[in-house]
């Protein structure tokens, strides 16, 4: 079943003339290609948010180990909880993520393209295809792309499997080479030591989207939008309750306030920006931004209604995380468990403060010493709930 | 990785999330940091490291030691325990020191509040999920996590403890135990297994909590393709991984009056097993055990080396005559014949290179050629009924446990080697009998088996069965005493620990005769005359692997006449009976005293053991190859395939 489209607000991507950003990028150098990605500030829409022309310049000067090549990878694994932007933009707008991916492949001397899609997706795949084949067709992947002499990349398709952490690059590099998807140790980085060992970039489905639009546009455009240090416009999975889910593009910078305005959101108790591996942010702080200098989100916005329990929100995260970690390092296998455990404790009003401190404890550990971004992040919910929504999860420890 | 288990990372199946990763500097600036050095404080200390010298090596340079647990000297960087974590200035999260390359100047803290405060949450994450009590298991006294739990001041469960059984026990091996509920999920284990010994018997199943360390559709380890090696063992940090233990069997049969209870022991544990009292790496104990051993109630004690010379002279023959029928009568015959004195590489051989059985050497094992003899033989000469004597065996190795449980190892008319004990549980049982070992005075062993040459005792080190062969094979082609061409018997080239050895021996020479023992089976020398004898040497069954696709290539290996193939990283003083810990360092001493012993030989050469003519003088009278000698000293093999049903 193809889910509705659930698109609120007009997108760039629309009015952006199509191939107007690959054409721009053929004319230019490498290094040009480079410099206006780096100079638009660009990061990552993916939720980490690294800078995207950073990234590019060192898969660009990293040396391909004998017989290999340089890879691009399009990361369309979307497993944070609550978001589903990707998703609309594959349906809509995959020329534009194949155009930026190309753009990338021109960019750091790429020839082969992986477009990861998360095995949910798989309804898009013929979709995903046929546009694909239409570009060879166009001369827009193939050999001497747009007639730019030796220029050759192609793209294919690799379905995931159902696991969240193949979304973390490492993993999923690991998932694409036919593994368990377990994340690598960093560095080397993928840019240097990436799919099959060579240079790869990896990188969100609408941080390639957004490449084109910067290419045909300019530097100049996306940094006049945003703030300084998160650039342009981002999209948003908004979800929860609120009188109209569905995706928003928004400038960056918005606050959370203003955003819950526009989605009719009002009265919320909380909203967990950033998915599950985010922050749950109280009313009282409603005023601050969503951008990577204050509260950093893929897209996920879930709007946390009055009547929600936030006990039982927790829970549902951890069951998650209890769920999706790969196993491999000691804090997130079983620290997750711990963490799930003591939010039942909670619920039965059996967790005492002592205990209690000891998780948060335990959460501090998770956040630091977890081998990749999964254990990394799992606790935020956890702790900003504990933190934000003590009298609430207490009253029941007090009750009995 | 250390020398002797380095992976070619091309040819490491290993995923890259748990193999070595080589780590180049990105970026054109780093360019100048190739081949230099790196500066990295820690803890204050200033130091320069190579470019990408993790920081634990670094640390350790300095001499500041960071706590590990998944982190081995044989094996690639994993970095899942997360007990090595230390504080990068300039980085938010905590890095891995066993997993973390200096590519860039660093200032590194190793012991910080948050530091301790994360390493001892993972002991107190690992023990809520451990369940088993250190009182009853294997490695009490000698368990990594133990260690860390006391080393880090653990007073109490913080987050709970299981108390009860999560997984069963798997006995199903004859050679190794699996106790899933204590282990830590290190992966050590799984890295030996597929890396060290590309094996791939055991991999990490599930996810998150559910993980778990399973085999090929969770069948039975005594029903997959595992080798036995106990290399898991060896490097397992736990009790999770353990040898199938038979030292209540050797006490029982002990204690029973009507029983002879003999034992023969192997080179390599005399080598090791002072460890197991405190001792360094590589202080023989070869002859304070006699005396332990008698003491512990065993009747006789044994040299294996004197099977171990009967097996160069078995192997040596058969070896000749492949050469004789091939190059005199064009008869077709299976070269380069193999060595088959090491259980694990037959085992592997028989799952993964089946096709290639004919080549090994069908001569058995030191250990059973033994359990033969002193059931037949030893039992007539001494006029005891063969099915009251129990053979055990002092091995530095857990398949031959496996191997002495073969059902084709009966040619006594008994089982021939009725027990394999291993270095660890000797040291219990002499323990148990409230042995010091260091304080025992000299024993011999006893006749008439007593005298033993150097030539056996190196059988222990990886290259020492081709040393003690070419030394008896030289001697006996040529005329020619070894020393005149290699200074003090020494065949040099085919020591050492790298993984793949290969050396050519021009025989320019023969011998006018052929030795009375051989001579009805060869004639004449005169068809080596002039021969290169081609040789090689592999060991842990990676490197073996190595060899073997060689071989199937048609390349250089193809063309040897014989290869010794050791299933365990160093040979048998790496055993998986041997003492616990393993590294290049401790396998090098181990070495270091095996190889010291043969030079203290009086006779070093298999050929000039007065008891192993005598033996063939009174018992196998129709020599090596011979008609008895097939039936006692020489066995057959079993297509086994690596499809599991
Ligand atoms: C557990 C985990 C899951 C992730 N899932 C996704 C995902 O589904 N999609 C995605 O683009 N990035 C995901 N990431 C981030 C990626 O690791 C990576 O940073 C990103 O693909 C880089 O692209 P960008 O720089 O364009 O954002 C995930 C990270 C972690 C730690
Ligand atoms: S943090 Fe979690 S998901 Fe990431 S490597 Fe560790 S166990 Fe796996
Ligand atoms: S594995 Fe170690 S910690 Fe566990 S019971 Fe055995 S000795 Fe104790
Ligand atoms: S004994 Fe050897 S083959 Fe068997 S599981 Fe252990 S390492 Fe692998
Ligand atoms: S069995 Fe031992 S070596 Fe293997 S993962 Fe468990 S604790 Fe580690
Ligand atoms: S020893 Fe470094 S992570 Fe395990």
């Amino acid at each position: 079943m193809t889910p509705v489209n659930s698109k609120k607000t007009p997108f760039t991507f629309e009015s952006v003339e199509p191939e107007s950003g690959l054409r721009a990028a053929l004319g230019m150098s490498r290094a040009d290609i480079i410099g206006e990605v780096g100079a638009c500030n660009l990061r990552g829409r993916g939720g980490a948010g690294f800078p995207t022309g950073t990234k590019w310049n060192l898969a660009a000067a990293a040396k391909v180990k004998a017989g290999g090549t340089k890879y691009v990878v399009c990361n369309a694994d979307e497993g944070e909880p609550g978001t589903f932007k990707d998703r609309v933009i594959l349906s809509d707008h995959a020329d534009m993520v194949f155009e930026g991916m190309t753009i990338g492949a021109r960019a750091i001397g790429a020839t082969v393209g992986i477009l990861y899609l998360r095995s949910e997706y798989v309804y898009l795949r013929p979709h995903l295809e046929q546009v694909l084949e239409r570009r060879r067709a166009g001369n827009l992947l193939g050999q001497d792309i747009g007639g730019l002499a030796g220029f050759s990349f192609d793209i294919h398709l690799h379905m995931g499997a159902g696991a969240y952490v193949c979304g973390e690059e490492t993993a999923l590099i690991e998932s694409l080479e036919g593994h368990r998807g377990e994340p690598r140790n960093r560095p080397p980085f993928p840019v240097d030591t990436g799919f099959e060992g060579q240079p790869t970039v990896v990188n969100n489905v609408e941080t390639f989207a957004w490449v084109v639009c910067v290419l045909s546009r300019g530097a100049h455009w996306f940094k006049s939008i945003g703030t300084e240090k998160s650039t342009g416009y981002k999209l948003f999975s908004v979800s929860g309750d609120c009188r109209e889910p569905g995706v928003y593009e928004f400038p960056l910078g918005i606050t959370v306030g203003e955003l819950l305005e526009k989605v009719g959101g009002q009265g919320a108790k909380a909203v967990q920006i950033g998915g599950a591996s985010g922050h749950c942010v109280p009313a009282s702080e409603f005023g601050r931004r969503i951008a990577f200098e204050d509260l950093s989100t893929g897209g996920s916005i879930i709007v946390l209604g009055p009547g929600r329990d936030m006990l039982a929100v927790a829970r549902n995260f951890m069951e998650f995380f209890v769920e999706e970690s790969c196993g491999q390092c000691t804090p997130c296998r079983a620290g997750n468990a711990k963490l799930l455990g003591g939010v039942e404790m909670l619920q039965r009003g059996e967790c005492s403060m002592n205990y209690l401190q000891e998780l948060l404890a335990l959460c501090e550990t998770m956040q630091l010493a977890s081998k990749c971004g999964l254990g990394q992040s799992s606790p935020n919910a956890f702790v900003s709930i504990v933190k934000h929504f003590k009298d609430e999860i207490m009253g029941r420890t007090l009750a009995h | 990785m250390s020398a002797d288990t380095r992976q070619d990372l091309n040819s490491s199946r290993a995923p890259m999330s748990q193999k070595a990763q080589q780590v180049t500097p990105s970026g054109s600036d780093a360019a100048g940091y190739i081949g230099g050095l790196v500066s990295v404080n820690i803890d204050g200390k200033d130091h320069k490291v190579p470019l990408g010298t993790t920081i634990l090596e670094a640390a350790r340079q300095v001499g500041i030691k960071i706590p590990t647990l998944c982190h081995h000297p044989d094996l690639c960087v994993a970095g899942v325990c997360r007990m090595c974590v230390v504080e990068v200035e300039n980085q938010r999260a905590l890095q891995a020191a066993c997993a973390y390359p200096v590519t860039a100047p660093l200032k590194v803290k190793t012991h910080t509040a948050k530091v301790r405060q994360a390493r001892r949450h993972v002991i107190d994450l690992l023990l809520s999920t451990h369940y088993g009590e250190c009182y009853s298991c294997k490695r009490n006294n000698n368990c990594e996590l133990q260690t860390l739990a006391q080393e880090h001041g653990v007073d109490f469960y913080r987050f709970g403890h299981v108390t009860e059984s999560q997984y069963p026990i798997d006995r199903s091996s004859y050679s190794v135990i699996r106790d899933p509920d204590k282990c830590v999920l290190c992966r050590r284990c799984v890295r030996t297994c597929i890396d060290v010994q590309e094996v791939g018997v055991l991999e990490a199943v599930g996810r998150s909590d559910k993980t778990r360390i399973g085999t090929y559709l969770d069948k039975p380890l005594g029903d997959v393709v595992c080798i036995n090696c106990g290399q898991c063992i060896n490097r397992c940090p736990t009790g999770a991984l353990h040898a199938n233990d038979a030292s209540d069997e050797v006490w029982r049969a002990i204690d029973d009056p009507k029983k002879h209870v003999v034992i023969q022991t192997a080179p390599s544990p005399r080598a090791g097993i002072g460890e197991c009292f405190g001792l360094e790496p590589g202080t023989p104990m070869t002859y304070q055990m006699n005396t332990a051993l008698k003491l512990c109630g065993f009747n006789k004690v044994f040299d294996t080396n004197f099977s171990a010379d009967l097996t160069i002279i078995e192997e040596g023959t058969e070896l000749l005559m492949r050469l004789y029928k091939a190059l005199v009568k064009n008869e077709p015959v299976a070269l380069p014949q193999f060595t088959s004195c090491s259980p694990g590489w037959v085992k592997y051989l028989e799952h993964f290179y089946p096709e290639y059985i004919p080549n090994l050497s069908s001569a058995k094992s030191p250990q059973q050629m033994f359990g033969a003899v002193i059931k037949t033989y030893y039992a007539k000469l001494n006029n005891i009924d063969p099915k009251d004597i129990v053979t055990v065996a002092l091995m530095p190795c857990s398949a031959k446990k496996f191997e002495c449980n073969r059902p084709e190892m009966d040619s006594s008319g008994f089982k021939d080697v009725d027990y394999g004990l291993t270095t660890r549980e000797l040291a219990q049982m002499i323990k148990e009998a409230g042995i010091n070992l260091p304080d025992m005075p000299k024993g011999e062993f006893d006749d008439p088996f007593g005298t033993a040459t150097g030539s056996g005792v190196i059988f222990g080190a990886t290259g020492g069965v081709m040393e003690a062969a070419l030394r008896t094979v030289i001697e006996l082609v040529t005329g020619a005493k070894v020393e005149s061409l290699f200074e003090n018997a020494n065949i040099a080239p085919v020591r050492g620990f790298d993984g793949v050895r290969y050396v050519e021996l021009p025989l320019p020479e023969v011998a006018p005769d052929v030795i009375p023992l051989l001579a009805h089976l060869i004639p004449s020398w005169d068809f080596l005359k002039g021969a290169t004898l081609k040789v090689a040497v592999a060991h842990g069954t990676a490197n073996a692997k190595k060899v073997m696709e060689n071989i199937k290539a048609g390349g250089q290996f193809s063309q040897c006449h014989f290869i010794e193939f050791m299933a365990c990283p160093g040979g048998c003083i790496g055993g998986g009976g041997q003492p616990i810990p393993t590294s290049p360092e401790i396998r090098k001493a181990r070495a270091r005293a095996i190889y010291e012993e043969d030079a203290a030989c009086e006779v070093r050469k298999s050929h000039e053991n007065p008891a192993v003519l005598k033996l063939y003088g009174d018992f196998f009278t129709d020599g090596p190859c011979g008609h008895l000698s097939h039936k006692l000293l020489h066995t057959h093999y079993t297509a086994r395939g690596k499809f599991i049903g």
